[in-house]
């Protein structure tokens, strides 16, 4: 019960000052003091609080959007446990779900963008599909080499295993696994060297130019789901990383603190690179599932159970 | 006889004799319409039910006919395979019967309405007995029934040429898919000395040379028909030219026959040997992410939507080798995942491709044009058609909670499994099924996120989309039954893993049900239903945010500017360009352009097409070198008949030489 409690609580309170942190680390090597932790959650109680326009071309895809990427994001975010091995809503063969949940909320995402009729929507979600489907390859190999030594395909079996026998350190196949599913989380929300979320040219962004005409709750629903998918993806790779006991004190601490650290790279490289050409991207992605794939022959040649 | 069996057969009289009147009142389209659509339904309602208690009860018997034909009885039976194919095609049918009283009322031009369901009833009563048929004879003839009733049907608006053409080369394609199937009956015939399966099966030794020549036979024979990659160039010419109620029934299910006689093959030869398994996994994976690719390259939205139809044979033909490398190995728990989620795609893909093909007829309907960049804007004017259209295209994108998410699951977690339990070399294999298929799916997803997005969302880029409206009540039922079936499946798989169990046992070759399946199937229901509720709660939440607040329409953004026209939308090509530009170099483009002379130019076209990579890079060459083959034989081909008249004589001597040396 308290694990439950606390995961919600997790899930509700942390993603947006997550966000934050990202905002901050970038500002301090920039030589700036930067916004406060809290500025995405002021952000999204202003939107929450306001009304909405919509464009005459709109029917209810469009509205529908953001509710389906937001509760999809949700449940995925209840499927994945955070900072102990079980979580409220772990089943068998749910890294699969979580997978397609993920999916679908970039379905209908993508057709509430071009539910507007604007080009620059249209482009915006031409992208996503194209890199995402790139990005699914890559996913996946690294969630089956997060499987395979547990030998059942849920986050529950896959986390429990891991500490124990597979430290990070041990298994160059799980360092791969780490490393493809870092590219993933930095396309799957949009962040640099894929996207760059303070563009402020529509020719030139993914995610932002596809909510382009959303605002009021819809968008603060989309803020939320977009902060959501980075701490949830982030819960992934930290229990991947860092071996979490199923302690009711450590485990947490541990994953707060791997939270955090992901924030940090997020920002860090945010800072340090520059996004790469459009054309450039499905490179990197493909260079995601060549990593993974020679992480699972890795698992194959050495370590399987 | 047992009743499910008496039900099945009692429906074919009904569709035959409803057929027929509606072909003897040929020349009264109305009457004519209503004779062939209340018996076409009544028939598909009275095998469905046979159907589905043959499944539920386990039904297994064979009868064999009194009448004899020279080569031996004819015989027809029931078992868990056959009870779920019936199901599929009766429930398909039945849904384009109710589809067709609407789609058929207002033909374009002068067509007539009682071929298009003639034919309609004898391919449904042909699809039927190809199923239900236990020995060789009947199965080719009713084949050769489904090929020919479908022949009429692609080439029922034959007054453009080219339908005319697809029709030509479906039937070409038809019959060059027939020759590998008769040497495979005859081959497997000649050493049990019957053309019946019971027979069949007990003198065909698993695992031996023979086997694998039949195997080969059948994946070269019914691969044709069920549009593996690249022997599917005909499926996208063919499908498109169809009407759409007839589109949706070639698409859902003729093509998964090909898929029946596969499986029906495998159950003939025994255990089966662990490389066929890899065949087929490599045939999948090419056929299900290039069938994906040309499908974003297309168009014309039947097209898009034919070969959308190849990307799921792939997926069904991963299922199907997994199954076989599970069976192969002696695990009957990867087998029935296999074969089981191999199944549940079929039947997936029946309701939503022929929801899909049906969304389009409709629009088709509505504006008379399926060019992509032509439309838009219909999801205003057609709500109901293009709801329908959504939850199919979600669905055939495997999402959650829909019923193609739990085909591909069920695959998923064989593929898991056999990397898990099986040894290397398997293991890798059914690993390769998982990338697959994920890549498959983010693609499928892009794809109809463009086709639903072009035809239905934005504004209309002419006046014939603009002036679209809701097509016919029945025309809508079929849609909204389809996308319901849709839905239900995806949040209670129980009910579909009823239909599946057992066939899929039949298959696996055992009889118990893996506890995975049913663990995985009931965690999908609650996986659905959580998201449901996820859903219903952010938009109520959303509903109760904007009850008092001030809610406005506007134009959409663009930058300031405020008279966007409906051309400056995306098109279906610009959407394309981004996913396709990694795989640029697998298609060749076809550009026709010109016109741009002189130094005021006046007009210019620029007509630009995708080529299919199978039929450009592969069946093309191949075509050629079997031409300047065949070239060379053209010196016995001189045009005098004395000389004919000696290549005859010629040939008799030679046969009997050689008959009469063997004695």
């Amino acid at each position: 019960m308290f694990d439950v409690l606390m995961h919600l609580a997790w899930l509700i309170l942390l993603p947006l000052p997550m966000l934050g942190l990202v905002t901050v680390v970038k500002s301090w090597i920039a030589g700036r003091r930067g916004p406060p932790l809290l500025q995405p959650f002021h952000d999204v109680v202003k939107l929450l609080r306001k009304g909405a326009v919509y464009s005459r071309t709109t029917t209810w895809v469009f509205a529908a959007g953001p509710v389906v990427a937001l509760s999809s994001t949700v449940l995925a975010g209840l499927i994945v446990p955070m900072g102990s091995p079980s979580s409220p809503f772990g089943f068998s063969a749910d890294v699969i779900v979580f997978a397609y949940l993920l999916g679908l909320g970039r379905f209908f995402t993508m057709t509430a963008a071009l539910d507007t009729g604007s080009a620059f929507e249209g482009m915006g979600a031409s992208r996503e599909g194209a890199f995402a489907a790139l990005a699914e390859p890559a996913l996946f190999l690294a969630l089956m080499i997060l499987c395979v030594p547990a030998g059942g395909m849920s986050f529950g079996e896959a986390f429990a295993v891991l500490p124990a026998s597979h430290g990070l350190l041990r298994s160059p196949g799980l360092l791969l696994a780490a490393l493809a599913l870092g590219v993933v989380l930095l396309a799957e929300t949009s962040r640099i060297p894929v996207d760059d979320p303070n563009t402020h040219l529509e020719l030139t962004m993914i995610h932002e130019v596809m909510v382009l005409d959303h605002g009021g709750p819809d968008l603060a629903f989309i803020q939320i789901g977009y902060a959501l998918k980075l701490f949830v993806l982030g819960s992934v790779i930290v229990h991947l990383v860092l071996p979490i006991p199923a302690d009711s004190w450590t485990g947490p601490a541990a994953f707060l603190a791997g939270q955090a650290g992901i924030a940090v790279a997020v920002g860090i490289i945010e800072s340090v690179m520059a996004r790469l050409r459009l054309s450039r991207v499905p490179q990197f992605l493909i260079g995601a599932c060549v990593v993974a794939a020679v992480g699972v022959l890795v698992l194959f040649t050495g370590g399987r159970p | 006889m047992t009743v499910a069996l008496s039900l099945v057969l009692f429906s074919i009289p009904i569709l035959i004799l409803g057929g027929t009147l509606s072909a003897i009142l040929y020349r009264h389209d109305r009457a004519a319409r209503i004779t062939g659509c209340v018996a076409g339904f009544l028939g598909t309602a009275v095998g469905l039910s046979g159907a589905l208690l043959g499944l539920i009860d386990g039904v297994e018997e064979t009868v064999a006919s009194v009448w004899r034909l020279p080569v031996g009885t004819v015989s027809v039976g029931l078992d868990p395979l056959t009870s779920f194919f019936l199901f599929c095609i009766f429930l398909v049918c039945g849904l384009g019967v109710v589809y067709a009283i609407g789609y058929l009322k207002h033909l374009p031009g002068r067509a007539r309405v009682a071929p298009a369901l003639a034919f309609f009833n004898l391919l449904v009563v042909s699809m039927a007995v190809v199923v239900l048929a236990r020995d060789a004879i009947l199965f080719l003839l009713a084949w050769e029934a489904m090929s020919l009733s479908s022949f009429f049907l692609v080439t029922f608006d034959a007054s453009q040429e080219s339908t005319r053409r697809a029709g030509i080369f479906y039937l070409i394609a038809c019959h060059v898919g027939l020759v590998p199937l008769v040497l495979l009956f005859v081959l497997l015939g000649d050493p049990a000395g019957s053309f019946g399966f019971q027979a069949i099966r007990a003198a065909t030794a698993p695992g031996g040379g023979l086997a694998t020549a039949a195997f080969l036979l059948a994946l070269l024979g019914f691969g044709i028909k069920a549009g593996f990659w690249p022997v599917h160039v005909w499926l996208p010419e063919a499908h498109p030219a169809a009407p759409s109620h007839v589109s949706a029934v070639m698409s859902g299910v003729m093509i998964k026959l090909g898929i029946y006689g596969l499986l029906r093959t495998l159950t003939l030869l025994g255990t089966p040997l662990e490389w066929w398994g890899f065949v087929l996994i490599a045939i999948g994976i090419v056929s299900g992410v290039g069938g994906v690719l040309h499908a974003l390259a297309q168009h014309d939205l039947k097209r898009l939507l034919a070969y959308s139809s190849v990307e799921n044979i792939g997926i069904i033909a991963l299922g199907m080798g997994l199954g076989i490398v599970g069976r192969a190995n002696g695990n009957s728990t990867i087998a029935f995942l296999g074969f089981g989620g191999a199944l549940l795609h079929v039947l997936n893909h029946g309701l939503f491709k022929g929801l899909l093909f049906q969304g389009a007829g409709s629009v088709m309907h509505a504006t008379g044009t399926r060019d992509l960049d032509s439309l838009g804007g219909l999801m205003k004017r057609m709500p109901v058609t293009g709801a329908a259209f959504l939850t199919g295209s979600a669905a055939i994108s495997g999402l959650p909670p829909l019923n193609g998410f739990v085909g591909e699951l069920l695959i998923y977690v064989g593929a898991f499994l056999g990397v898990v339990e099986l040894p290397s070399a398997s293991g890798l294999w059914t690993l390769a099924i998982v990338p697959a298929l994920a890549l498959i799916g983010g693609l499928a997803a892009a794809c109809f996120v463009k086709a639903f997005g072009v035809v239905f969302l934005g504004e209309p880029r002419t006046p014939a989309a603009a002036a679209a409206h809701e097509v016919d009540m029945s025309m809508r039922i079929a849609m909204v039954a389809g996308a319901a079936l849709c839905i239900a499946i995806g949040v209670a798989p129980q009910v579909a893993l009823r239909l599946i169990e057992g066939p899929g046992a039949l298959l696996a070759g055992s009889a118990l049900l893996p506890p995975v399946v049913t663990e995985v199937l009931s965690a999908v229901t609650r996986a659905s239903l959580a998201l449901i509720c996820l859903v219903a709660l952010a938009a109520s939440v959303r509903f109760l945010l904007l009850r008092r607040r001030e809610v406005r329409r506007a134009a959409t953004w663009g930058c300031g500017y405020e008279a966007p026209t409906p051309r400056m939308q995306y098109t279906s090509a610009s959407f394309a360009d981004q996913v396709l530009a990694p795989a640029e170099t697998i298609f060749e483009h076809h550009i026709e352009a010109g016109g741009l002379n002189g130094y005021f130019p006046r007009t210019a076209h620029h007509h630009e097409r995708l080529g299919d990579m199978a039929a450009d890079r592969v069946m093309e060459p191949a075509m050629g070198l079997l031409v300047s083959a065949f070239g060379r034989l053209g010196f016995l081909q001189q045009g005098g008949v004395s000389r004919y008249l000696v290549w005859v004589l010629l040939t008799v001597v030679v046969l009997l030489v050689w008959q009469l040396g063997a004695f």
